[in-house]
């Protein structure tokens, strides 16, 4: 996705982006209402734009703001009138005249019960708001009974740079997407597999080692639950070691190459704990290679 | 794109299905892995891949059924063998192959034995015959038995299937299926009985007033001479005739809406995909007839296979398409023989090609097989699937007539609806329009299985009531209910016989026409354990794309489970567990399957009063 085309949120789009990147041209206002309210926003927003805009809290686990909205999550359910379903706020387009509801009983009974059927099958320990959210909605995970059937998937670790651990995947389809056509283009994962037991493997369900990935990480860039992370954040989570009020973040440039992406450190008691990057940065969008993401030992190599 | 194919070989077998398919490579580079002894001077200025190879993703399929054809499942060789020669990634290829229930990843027996366990079959004492053919074949016998989902045969249920796989591909079907019978079909699938004709299946057969199931028993499906002697492409005839515009004009005239399910008016659908500004136009029929409980379409395609030819042509013509598919479930080999057959006809007889009936107008039909998903008759998924990818369906809008298959405008129908464009065009929309009601025109196919007499797929004008249709099938002494509408329908109690069989008749009672199932259970049929069975349908048949749906089913089928020994007051906690859940899957999920996977469960609490 170029800077031209992605989606502006709301009020001034124009502004968001330093004058390196060609400015979008001009676009039509549509007019619709939300909530009862009359909103104006760029033609091609999707409502969940307009509601952010509006300052509306809406939700959101597989929507990506560097990805294609996939829309398989469904906690984002708004009501449209004339819509005999719900409608998915991250990818409808606005239309012009269309009246949206986000917080009626239907659309917060639907997103109840997605959030418990999400949390009664996998590990939302680690999804960030996810507590939050939970607690919002009155979801109660633990009503479908102690025999109810979860992933229970042992995490997989068989390289030195990141760890897999399916028990917290929600099968969003962000990392498939990043690693396919939108971004990497490594094709190296995909979804295998079909309803409960679909899951996100590499060819012939093999190691890690033994697949197309190229370890560039934005895998786990993308991922929204931490299903995808660091081996080092997950062997510091192992120990009871990981601890993000102490961590602090410092944005640089990564000096492998001449490309100049944005590398942003985590850093805690004063060691690299992982690397992620800006994706508001206009040349990487968040993306980074091998070894921008995982080559920081020298950084800390004392001897 | 820098694709990475490891280096597992495939067998020569492998090698050859997958070249059967594709022809040769064209290069040492598209050999299988380490195999680059034979590299010419050619080879050293070919680019591997490139556009010619991806734009034949859609072959993905095809090549996977190729390898599972002859070698019974695929092996990491044959599939990586399949991904290099298409320019496939392997993740993607292996998320499809393992997508499909009728594949395998895993090396099994040559001999798949498909014993359906659905409602119709159910109802017929299906358990007992697997259990009797399990016991029959053990480990050690080289059959696999798979419990399967509606096989389509359910006029002749108990159902079997056998596939063995080999060159060519054998297969046998036994219907109404004893453990003999079943156990012959698998372990000699070449001396097993022949299938009885599609006529038996439609015991109206022959009666003067039929009009879509006219020819079949009385033409030789083989035959287009037959065909053409009863009245064949004259539709077609009289299409070129009036032109494109005003064929989707009698269409529209005529009122046919959608048999599918959806009752979509097609003349619209038609309409809105002829004027689309971008080309090319597709057509597509759907042939992916998997709702528990129905086999009309099989019957149509086994019984009058040129009739379908002719409609999609005509389709074709009206929305200015020049490419035909034509997605036909992977269980029905016998219609899958006669389709080719019959295209391979009308192909040889100027009928399809360049220059359909020397009218300057090309089409032809290219046949896809479904692999076993019940969600590739979901029409975005059925798209995606021709296209090679994972059958998920696709979030809508964009709509298919805007995009649809390969991006492209595309009208799609069910068999049932386009063998509807025949009678419209050579009776005119006048006199189609005065079959049937007001609202619902024209006649309609009801697939009738289940505890009647007789079985079988009955056609009757829009209208005729519900006990009319069970009165000519025969029904049962102490009728408790009817599934109307298949798995995706709703149960009527046997004092609503009087639902008159119409669009606007089956909503206002409260229940759906759906795709035209009618499955009667009498007294003796479990009502919990065959809700449990729709159930566990829909848990299987998830295609797992979203929340609602993936996990909402499988929380479904746990409560229903527990409901098997529940009723009364025990009941009542997981029947709000199952209300809550169900309402989040209709208003939740991204396509028909997920909406609709509590609609007979709940009319069999709501009407049927079932756990009280």
């Amino acid at each position: 996705m170029t800077t031209a085309e992605s989606p502006v949120r709301g009020g001034a789009p124009a502004a968001r982006h330093s004058t390196a990147v060609p400015l979008a041209p001009p676009r039509r206002l549509l007019e619709f209402t939300i909530d009862d309210e009359p909103v104006r926003v760029p033609e091609g927003s999707t409502i969940l734009d307009a509601c952010r805009a509006q300052g509306k809290d809406i939700p959101t686990l597989c929507q990506g703001d560097t990805l294609t909205p996939k829309n398989a999550c469904r906690v984002c359910m708004v009501e449209v009138e004339g819509s005999r379903t719900l409608v998915p706020a991250c990818s409808r387009r606005a239309e012009a005249g269309m009246t949206v509801h986000t917080d009626t009983e239907r659309a917060r009974h639907s997103r109840k019960i997605v959030l418990e059927l999400l949390a009664s099958s996998v590990d939302l320990s680690t999804t960030p708001r996810a507590a939050e959210w939970l607690k919002e909605y009155d979801a109660k995970p633990d009503r479908f009974g102690p025999q109810a059937a979860r992933l229970n998937e042992e995490p997989k670790v068989d390289n030195d740079l990141y760890v897999r651990d399916y028990d917290k995947c929600i099968l969003c389809y962000k990392c498939v997407d990043a690693c396919g056509d939108q971004w990497q283009n490594t094709f190296a994962i995909s979804v295998a597999g079909r309803g409960f037991d679909a899951r996100i493997a590499v060819e012939h369900d093999a190691p890690l080692t033994d697949s197309a990935c190229v370890y560039c990480g934005n895998c786990i860039e993308v991922c929204p639950t931490g299903a995808l992370s660091f081996k080092s954040e997950f062997d510091m989570r192992a120990a009871g070691t990981w601890d993000e009020s102490k961590q602090s973040e410092t944005t640089t440039v990564c000096a492998y190459c001449g490309v100049g992406c944005n590398l942003t450190l985590h850093v805690q008691d004063n060691e690299i704990v992982k690397v992620t990057s800006p994706h508001d940065n206009p040349v990487t969008h968040g993306n980074l290679c091998i070894k921008g993401r995982f080559g920081y030992q020298h950084v800390q190599n004392r001897e | 794109m820098d694709l990475h194919f490891g280096d597992s070989k495939p067998t020569d077998e492998e090698r050859a299905a997958v070249d059967a398919l594709l022809g040769p490579p064209e290069s040492a580079w598209e050999a299988p892995a380490g195999e680059w002894v034979d590299r010419s001077a050619d080879d050293l200025r070919w680019a591997r891949g490139g556009r010619p190879a991806r734009d034949r993703r859609d072959l993905l399929l095809p090549g996977l059924h190729a390898i599972n054809d002859r070698v019974g499942w695929i092996s990491d060789g044959a599939l990586d063998y399949l991904c290099r020669r298409l320019t496939v990634p392997p993740a993607e290829a292996y998320g499809v192959a393992t997508f499909y229930a009728m594949f395998s990843v895993r090396p099994r027996p040559a001999t798949v034995l498909h014993v359906c366990t659905d409602l119709a079959c159910a109802a017929h004492g299906a358990a007992e015959v697997c259990a009797g053919i399990e016991q029959r074949l053990g480990a050690g016998s080289g059959v696999h038995i798979e419990r399967s989902p509606c096989l389509g045969l359910c006029e002749r249920a108990p159902a079997a299937l056998a596939v063995r796989a080999g060159d060519p591909v054998r297969t046998a079907v036994a219907a109404p299926a004893t453990v003999e019978s079943a156990v012959l079909a698998a372990t000699s699938p070449d001396s097993a009985d022949e299938e009885p004709p599609a006529s038996l299946a439609v015991p109206q057969a022959g009666d003067p007033s039929l009009v879509l199931l006219s020819r079949v028993g009385v033409v030789d499906p083989a035959s287009l001479d037959d065909y053409r002697a009863e009245g064949g492409y004259t539709a077609l005839r009289r299409a070129f005739d009036i032109g494109p515009a005003q064929v989707i004009r009698e269409v529209t005239d005529a009122g046919l809406v959608g048999r599918g399910g959806a009752a979509f008016p097609t003349g619209r659908k038609w309409q809105a995909t002829a004027s689309q500004p971008d080309h090319p136009h597709y057509v597509v029929c759907n042939a992916d007839e998997s709702e528990p409980g129905t086999f009309k379409d099989r019957v149509i395609m086994e019984g009058d296979p040129y009739s379908l030819i002719e409609s999609m042509t005509i389709a074709g013509y009206a929305v200015g398409a020049h490419h035909g598919y034509l997605y036909l479930r992977g269980e029905y080999p016998r219609a899958l023989a006669r389709l080719e057959h019959a295209i391979a006809q009308a192909r040889s007889r100027g009928l399809l090609g360049d220059d359909v009936m020397g009218q300057g107008y090309a089409f032809d039909i290219e046949i896809r097989r479904g692999a076993g998903a019940y969600i590739c008759g979901e029409e975005t998924a059925l798209f995606n699937s021709i296209e090679g990818f994972r059958g998920e369906p696709r979030s809508k809008p964009p709509f298919p007539v805007e995009k649809g298959l390969f991006g492209k405008p595309t009208a799609e129908n069910n068999v049932e609806t386009l063998v509807n464009v025949l009678p419209i065009l050579t009776m005119g929309a006048q006199a189609y329009a005065a079959i049937g009601t007001q609202k619902s025109t024209g006649p309609k196919l009801f697939c009738v299985s289940g505890s009647v007499a007789r079985p079988g797929i009955y056609e009757l004008p829009f209208g005729a009531t519900l006990g009319e249709l069970l009165e000519l099938a025969g029904p049962p002494e102490k009728l408790r209910a009817v599934l109307l509408g298949g798995a995706a329908g709703g149960f009527v109690r046997a004092d609503e016989l009087d639902i008159p069989l119409t669009f606007e008749g089956t909503r206002e009672a409260g229940t759906t026409l759906g795709s035209g199932v009618v499955l009667a259970l009498d007294d003796t049929v479990p009502l919990p354990r065959i809700l449990l069975r729709i159930a566990e349908f829909f848990r299987d048949e998830s295609c797992g794309q979203c929340v609602p749906c993936r996990v909402g089913t499988v929380r479904q089928e746990e409560a229903l489970t527990r409901l098997l020994e529940r009723a009364g007051a025990e009941a009542e906690d997981d029947i709000a567990l199952l209300r809550e859940v169900g309402r989040a899957m209709r208003d939740a999920s991204i396509c028909g399957l997920g909406q609709t996977a509590w609609n007979a469960v709940e009319s069999a609490i709501d009407r049927l009063g079932a756990y009280a």
